[in-house]
């Protein structure tokens, strides 16, 4: 909640993203690392600010920028272009890997069969993958990500709501207050998973969120003052999907605190 | 004398005025100053071209809507209470896409 002048603001923003990288050590000299590129302020301002981190303290780390193409016309195939700008821009590599050369198919063909129906869901799982597959394609050992601290506060609270649904679902099953108490280590563990800084299941490349205590919020203001390029259309298949949860975070968001206590 | 402001939209929020990016007005007189408050409620009466409702809540921006006075957060400047000069940039920047 502090007043700072444009160039104090650079600075804070790109210092407390070096303390969260080397706090949580997250990174090792000669790692590659993989940045998910969407094209989108989140991912933009997270190559700009690694790249700049990388050289100011000499990280010792290989970048490149990796995106998705999920084969979704008028969305995706449009940011994809600010990706390829963003290559030239930031002078860094790009891949792209798409559903179809993965998968067979695309997300348009997909969404012409089932229609529009939770489409976000399946499209995420099949999108981690397949960053998964490019990272290994280009001879990543770690992935980041640009997701931030509203994207994790949202998590916590979509999975809390979800799993609070199926509590109340069970709780009158459960008369002994030993095996409720099992369901919460099941609930907090579940919820630390999702919201951990760096994650890495079984035969996946560990992935990081550098961004995950920064505001979105100051994401943008980043952005906007130093003129960053980037895409900033919602997707077509996701018209109001969690719009709502993105609403109450915002509103909550009025009172710094809160949104910040449900991330930490 | 009609005030002379200048009003942009970004990150998305252009969408909702004809996709035009940066406007010129001439706020018309009237009796008190020109307030933040009183500017929104004429860009969704005047410039809001559809889904008023992703512009305004209530009586102030969309949670996940930033304010920039003349390059300054709005927060820093008095929120909808802050008074309009003559010649004051005004910025929107929607955030509510994917990143």
């Amino acid at each position: 909640g502090d007043a700072l002048c444009k160039d104090c603001f650079f600075w804070a923003f790109e210092e407390e993203i070096h303390q969260v990288i080397t706090d949580g050590h997250l990174f090792s000299a000669g790692d590659s690392v993989a940045i998910g590129a969407s094209g989108g302020k989140d991912s933009t301002v997270l190559a700009y600010t690694l790249k700049l981190l990388n050289e100011r303290y000499n990280y010792g780390l290989q970048l490149f920028l990796l995106s998705v193409d999920e084969g979704i016309t008028g969305y995706r195939d449009d940011s994809l272009e600010t990706v390829k700008r963003n290559q030239h821009q930031y002078e860094l590599p790009l891949t792209i890997v798409s559903y179809e050369d993965l998968y067979g198919w695309s997300m348009d063909s997909i969404v012409k069969q089932v229609g529009l129906k939770n489409n976000c869901t399946f499209c995420g799982v099949f999108r981690r993958q397949a960053l998964d597959r490019g990272a290994i394609k280009v001879g990543a050992t770690k992935i980041v990500t640009g997701h931030n601290a509203d994207d994790v506060a949202e998590t916590v609270i979509m999975n809390g709501e979800l799993l609070l649904l199926q509590t109340s679902g069970y709780s009158f099953c459960l008369p002994h207050i030993w095996i409720f108490c099992l369901f919460l280590q099941h609930i907090i563990a579940r919820l630390r998973r999702c919201t951990a800084i760096t994650t890495g299941a079984e035969g996946y490349l560990p992935r990081c969120k550098p961004f995950k205590y920064t505001y979105e919020k100051e994401i943008v203001m980043y952005a906007y003052f130093k003129k960053l390029d980037y895409f900033s259309t919602e997707c077509i298949y996701s018209p109001n999907a969690y719009r709502l949860c993105q609403t109450y975070i915002k509103d909550l968001e009025k009172h710094p605190t809160r949104s910040h206590g449900v991330v930490r | 004398m009609a005030l002379s402001i200048t009003v942009e939209f970004s990150g998305g929020a252009e969408l909702l005025c004809g996709n035009v990016k940066k406007h010129s007005l001439n706020l018309p007189k009237q009796e008190h100053k020109w307030k933040i408050r009183d500017l929104l409620v004429w860009i969704r009466d005047n410039m809001i071209q559809e889904r008023p409702e992703l512009f305004m809540q209530g009586d102030t921006v969309r949670p996940g809507i930033l304010v920039l006075i003349n390059e300054a957060d709005w927060e820093l400047m008095g929120e909808l209470e802050y008074e309009l000069e003559e010649n004051d940039r005004i910025v929107f920047i929607s955030t509510l896409h994917g990143g």
